[in-house]
C-alpha cells in the first residue's frame, strides 16, 4: 500500500473521529445520567443522589473538555482535508452542521458553565435547568450530526448542478430524514447510553473491590446494570434495523458485513472466518447454513454476495466483517454483565467483592470498543464512496501534499496520546476512589454582594448537613 | 434579499465575537505566564473558566458557518491554511484541557507542565490565528475551485508582524478582563500589563495598518491613495475609523492608568473598540473578497435554498443564544471567586 496524502488523510480522518466520539459517546450518556440524579435528588431529596451527582460531575468536565477540543479540530477537517468534499456537499450538508452550533453547542458550552460553577449563584431548581440544558443539548447535536452522516450514507432530496458538480438540496426534509437517519440515530443514543452505563458499572465494581464500597456505589451499580438489561435488548432490535435499512441502500456493505460472496436466495450466517479478497472467498469458514431468512425476513429475491459488485465497488471486507462481529461480541458481553448485576442485586451480592466485579472492570470499556467497530462497520462499508454512489472518496480530497499530512498525521496523533493517558488518569482516578472522601454537599448558595472584597469568602465550602436527609 | 451578503456579514460578526470573547481568554492565559505565583495563576483562569467554552464556540460557527454558507471560500482557506490551522488546533487543545488538568494533576511535575501547556497553548493558538489573517490578507493562489498555492506561502514578514499584533492584542483584552474581574494587587499588576500591551497595539495596529495599504493596490486605493496622489472624496468618508481607533487608544491608557477613578469595565470596554476599529478598517480593505483578491463572497456562496433554510434558523437562535449568553454572563458578573468551582 502506497502513502500518498489520500490514504493518510483517510487514516488521519478515521483517528480524529474515533478519538472525538469516545467522548460523546460517553458525554451524552452521562449527561443524561446527572439530569437523572440531580432530578431524583429534587424529588426524593435522598442525599446518595447529590453524592452520586457531584462525584460523576468531575469526570464530566474532564471528559466533556476532552469532547470539545477534539470536536473542533472535526469542523477544521473536512476543509483542511477534504476541500473538494466540502465544496461540492457543502450546499447540503453545510446547512445541517451550522444548525447543530445553533442549536446545541452553544447551548452545551454555555450552561456547562452554570452546571459547573453555578452553584453557588442560582438556586437547585435552575441548577438542574441547566443540568437539563446540557443533557438536550448533546442529544440535539448527535441529532444533526448524524443527519450530515447519514446523508452521505444514503443521499436523499438533492440534485447536481450541472456547472459545478455541486450536490444542492431540492427538498430539506427528505435531506434531513434520510433513510438511513432514524434507525442510526436510535442505535446511537442507546450505544451512547450503555457505553456509559458500562463505564459507570466498572467504577462501581472498581470501588467494591478496592472496598470502598458505600451506599452510592450500590446505586451506581443498580442503576447501570438496570439501563444495561433494558436498553441492551432494544439496542440489538435497532442494531437489526440499521441492518434492514443498510441491506436496502447499501448492499455491498451487508455482503462484506455477512461475509457472502455469492449471491444467493437463502445465505449461511457466518460466525468466523477469515476473508480472502484476493481469491473472492473465506477461508476457514464457520457458518449456519439456512439461516438468513431469520435475519432478513422482509427480503424479497436474491441476497447479494460480494461478486455481485465490480472490484472497485466493494469495500475492504476485512475491516467490515470484523468490526461488525466484534461489535456485536462487545454487545452482548455487555448484555450478560448487565444480567449478572442484576441478580447480585436482587440477592443484595453487589458490595460483596466477585468474579463479576472483576470482569466488570474491563467490561467498562466494551461500549468504547462496540462504537467504535460499529463507526469501522459504517464507515468501511460505505467506501469507496464519501457520498454514497455519487462521490467517490479519491475524488473528495483536498489538494494537499504526503509531506503536510504525514506531518499532521504524526502531530495529531502526538497530541492525543498525551492528552488521552493524562485524561484516562484523571479520570479513573475519581472514578475510582469511592465516596468516603467525597465532600457531600454543594457550595451554600452566594449570599455575598457582587462585587465585595476577595478576603471574606475564601472560606471553603461548609461542612455538608445531611443528617437528617433520609437514604435509600 | 442578498442572502450571501447577510451571511457575510452574519459569519463576519461570529469572527469578531470569538476575537474578543476567545482572544480575551487566550490572553489571559498568555498572561499566567508571566503570574508571580500559584494564586494568581489560579485567580486568572477562574476569571474565564464559567464562559471559556462558549466562547470558543464562536470560532465552530466562524468555522462552521464558513462551510455551510460559502463552501467554496472554506474549501480554498483551509488547505492554504493547512499548518497554521494545525498549529492552532493542537495549541487549542492543549490550552482547553488544560483548564481542568492543571487543577487534577497531584505532582509539582505535572502541574507544571499542564500550567505551560496552558500558557503555550494559548500563545501559539493567538499566533496562529494571527498568521491565519496574515496570510489571508496577503491572498491566495487559487487555480479553478481549489487552492494552487505552496505550503509556506502564509509565511512572511507581513504575516509574522501580524501574528504577534493579534498576540499582543488578545494580552490587552485579557489584562482588561482582569481589571473588571479582581481586585487589589492582583488588578494592580493587570492594570501595569495592560498598559503596556496597549502601547504594544498601538505601534502593531499602526504598523498592520499601512503594511497592509501596499499589499494591493486595489487596498490602497480604497482607501483613496494612490501612487502620487490622496484623494479626499474616499478618504475622508472612511477615516473616522483609524480616528476612532486611536482616540480610543488614548481614552482606554487614560482609564488604565488613573486607576480607581473609572469604572472597571471600561478598559475592556474601549479595547473591545480598539479591535472593532482594527476589523471593520480590515473589512473595508478587503470587502468582497471572501478569498483575497481570486475569489468574491457571490461566488463562494452557497446555494440561496440553503443560505435561506440557515437565516431561519439563524434567525431564531442567534437572539436566543445571544440572550441565554448574556445571562450567563451576568450570572457570573462581579469579582471573581476562586472557591466557587465544583470540587475537584
Ligand atoms: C453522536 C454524536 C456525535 C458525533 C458522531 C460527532 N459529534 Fe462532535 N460532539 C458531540 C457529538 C457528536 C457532542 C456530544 O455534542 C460533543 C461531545 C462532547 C462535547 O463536549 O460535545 C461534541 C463536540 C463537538 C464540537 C465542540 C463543540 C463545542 O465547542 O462545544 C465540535 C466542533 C464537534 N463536536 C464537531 C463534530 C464533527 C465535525 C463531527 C463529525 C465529523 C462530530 N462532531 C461527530
Ligand atoms: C463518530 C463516529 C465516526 C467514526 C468512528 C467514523 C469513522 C470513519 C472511518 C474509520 C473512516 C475511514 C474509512 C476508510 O477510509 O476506509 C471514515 C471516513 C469518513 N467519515 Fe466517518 N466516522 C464517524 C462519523 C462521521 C461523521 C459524523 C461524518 C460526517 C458528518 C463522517 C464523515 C466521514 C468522511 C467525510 C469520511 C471520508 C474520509 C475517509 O474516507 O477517510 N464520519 N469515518
Ligand atoms: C448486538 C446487536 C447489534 C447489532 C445487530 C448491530 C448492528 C449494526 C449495524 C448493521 C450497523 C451498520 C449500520 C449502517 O452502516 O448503516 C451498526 C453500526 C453501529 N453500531 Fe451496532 N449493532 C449491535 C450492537 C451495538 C452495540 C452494543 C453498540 C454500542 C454500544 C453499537 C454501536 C454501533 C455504532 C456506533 C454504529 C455506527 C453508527 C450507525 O451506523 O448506526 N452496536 N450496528
Amino acid at each position: 500500500m502506497e502513502f500518498d496524502a489520500l490514504i493518510l488523510s483517510r487514516l488521519q480522518f478515521a483517528f480524529v473521529i474515533a478519538f472525538h466520539i469516545m467522548f460523546p459517546a460517553f458525554t451524552i450518556g452521562l449527561a443524561a445520567f446527572l439530569a437523572v440524579c440531580e432530578g431524583m435528588w429534587l424529588w426524593t431529596r435522598k442525599s446518595v443522589f447529590k453524592r452520586l451527582y457531584i462525584h460523576w460531575v468531575k469526570i464530566f468536565a474532564l471528559a466533556f473538555a476532552m469532547g470539545v477540543v477534539s470536536g473542533v479540530v472535526m469542523s477544521y477537517q473536512f476543509g483542511t482535508n477534504w476541500s473538494v468534499f466540502s465544496d461540492k456537499a457543502g450546499s447540503v450538508i453545510g446547512p445541517l452542521l451550522a444548525y447543530e452550533v445553533l442549536t446545541a453547542f452553544f447551548l452545551e458550552a454555555t450552561f456547562l458553565g452554570v452546571m459547573l460553577f453555578g452553584w453557588k449563584r442560582v438556586g437547585n431548581k435552575l441548577h438542574f435547568i441547566a443540568t437539563c440544558a446540557v443533557a438536550i443539548g448533546t442529544t440535539i447535536s448527535a441529532f444533526w450530526i448524524l443527519s450530515a452522516n447519514s446523508w452521505m450514507q444514503t443521499p436523499a432530496g438533492y440534485a447536481i448542478d450541472e456547472t459545478t458538480g455541486n450536490f444542492y438540496a431540492t427538498d430539506w426534509l427528505a435531506v434531513i430524514f434520510n433513510p438511513s437517519f432514524p434507525s442510526r440515530y436510535v442505535h446511537m443514543m442507546l450505544a451512547a447510553f450503555i457505553t456509559t452505563a458500562a463505564v459507570i458499572m466498572a467504577a462501581g465494581a472498581w470501588q467494591v473491590i478496592r472496598r470502598h464500597s458505600s451506599q452510592p456505589t450500590r446505586w451506581q451499580i443498580r442503576m447501570a446494570a438496570g439501563t444495561l438489561c433494558l436498553l441492551m435488548p432494544l439496542q440489538i432490535i435497532a442494531g437489526h434495523w440499521s441492518g434492514e435499512v443498510a441491506h436496502e441502500h447499501q448492499p455491498a456493505k451487508i455482503a462484506a458485513m455477512e461475509g457472502w460472496w455469492e449471491t444467493r436466495a437463502v445465505q449461511p450466517t457466518v460466525l468466523f472466518a477469515l476473508p480472502d479478497e484476493e481469491n473472492e472467498r473465506n477461508i476457514a469458514e464457520l457458518s449456519i447454513p439456512g439461516t438468513s431468512p431469520y435475519l432478513f425476513f422482509n427480503v424479497e429475491g436474491d441476497l447479494e454476495g460480494l461478486k455481485a459488485f465490480p472490484e472497485d465497488e466493494r469495500p475492504p471486507v476485512w475491516l467490515v466483517f470484523w468490526g461488525f462481529r466484534i461489535m456485536v461480541g462487545a454487545g452482548l458481553a455487555m448484555l450478560v454483565l448487565g444480567i449478572w448485576g442484576a441478580v447480585l442485586w436482587w440477592r443484595d451480592r453487589i458490595d460483596r467483592p466477585g468474579i463479576f466485579h472483576w470482569l466488570a472492570i474491563p467490561g467498562g470499556a466494551l461500549g468504547f470498543v462496540a462504537v467504535i467497530s460499529g463507526w469501522v462497520v459504517a464507515e468501511v462499508g460505505r467506501q469507496p464512496y464519501t457520498v454514497y454512489g455519487e462521490l467517490r472518496t479519491e475524488d473528495s480530497l483536498a489538494p494537499v501534499t504526503t509531506g503536510q499530512v504525514a506531518t499532521s498525521l504524526i502531530f495529531f496523533m502526538v497530541v492525543y496520546a498525551i492528552i488521552f493517558t493524562a485524561g484516562t488518569v484523571y479520570m479513573a482516578r475519581i472514578a475510582t476512589r469511592g465516596f468516603g472522601d467525597d465532600p457531600t454537599d454543594p457550595p451554600e448558595r452566594e449570599n455575598r454582594a457582587p462585587g465585595s472584597p476577595l478576603g471574606s469568602v475564601s472560606e471553603k465550602a461548609k461542612v455538608p448537613t445531611l443528617k437528617s436527609e433520609p437514604d435509600e | 434579499m442578498d442572502l450571501p451578503l447577510i451571511w457575510a456579514i452574519l459569519i463576519a460578526g461570529a469572527v469578531m465575537l470569538y476575537v474578543v470573547l476567545d482572544g480575551m481568554d487566550l490572553g489571559i492565559g498568555i498572561l499566567t505566564g508571566f503570574a508571580k505565583n500559584d494564586e494568581e495563576r489560579n485567580l486568572m483562569t477562574a476569571s474565564i473558566e464559567p464562559v471559556w467554552d462558549g466562547n470558543e464556540t464562536w470560532l465552530v460557527l466562524g468555522g462552521g458557518g464558513l462551510m455551510a454558507a460559502f463552501p467554496l471560500a472554506y474549501a480554498i482557506l483551509m488547505p492554504a491554511f493547512y499548518l497554521p490551522v494545525l498549529f492552532m488546533l493542537a495549541a487549542l487543545i492543549f490550552r482547553g484541557v488544560a483548564f481542568e488538568f492543571r487543577h487534577k494533576a497531584v505532582r509539582a511535575r505535572t502541574r507544571f507542565f499542564w500550567n505551560n501547556a496552558f500558557f503555550i497553548g494559548s500563545l501559539v493558538a493567538a499566533l496562529s490565528q494571527g498568521l491565519i489573517l496574515g496570510g489571508f490578507i496577503q491572498g491566495v493562489d487559487v487555480e479553478g475551485r481549489s487552492f494552487a498555492g505552496g505550503t509556506f506561502d502564509w509565511l512572511t514578514p507581513f504575516s509574522l508582524l501580524v501574528a504577534v499584533s493579534v498576540a499582543v492584542g488578545y494580552v490587552l483584552l485579557g489584562a482588561c478582563w482582569l481589571v473588571l474581574k479582581t481586585e487589589g494587587e492582583a488588578q494592580r499588576r493587570a492594570r501595569r500589563r495592560g498598559l503596556l500591551a496597549l502601547i504594544g497595539v498601538a505601534v502593531c495596529f499602526a504598523a498592520v495598518s499601512l503594511a497592509t495599504l501596499s499589499i494591493d493596490p486595489r487596498v490602497t486605493a480604497r482607501w483613496g491613495f494612490s501612487m502620487s496622489s490622496i484623494e479626499p472624496e474616499k478618504l475622508l468618508p472612511l477615516s473616522p475609523i483609524p480616528l476612532a481607533g486611536m482616540i480610543l487608544v488614548v481614552l482606554a491608557g487614560r482609564d488604565l492608568m488613573r486607576k480607581n477613578k473609572a469604572p472597571d469595565w471600561r478598559p475592556y470596554l474601549f479595547a473591545v473598540g480598539v479591535f472593532l476599529s482594527g476589523y471593520l478598517g480590515l473589512a473595508i480593505s478587503l470587502f468582497p473578497y471572501l478569498v483575497p483578491f481570486e475569489i468574491d463572497l457571490w461566488q463562494a456562496a452557497a446555494r440561496d435554498n440553503a443560505l435561506a433554510l440557515m437565516l431561519a434558523g439563524g434567525g431564531i437562535m442567534l437572539p436566543v443564544i445571544l440572550i441565554y449568553t448574556g445571562y450567563v454572563y451576568s450570572l457570573f458578573w462581579g469579582k471573581v471567586d476562586p472557591d466557587e468551582a465544583y470540587h475537584d
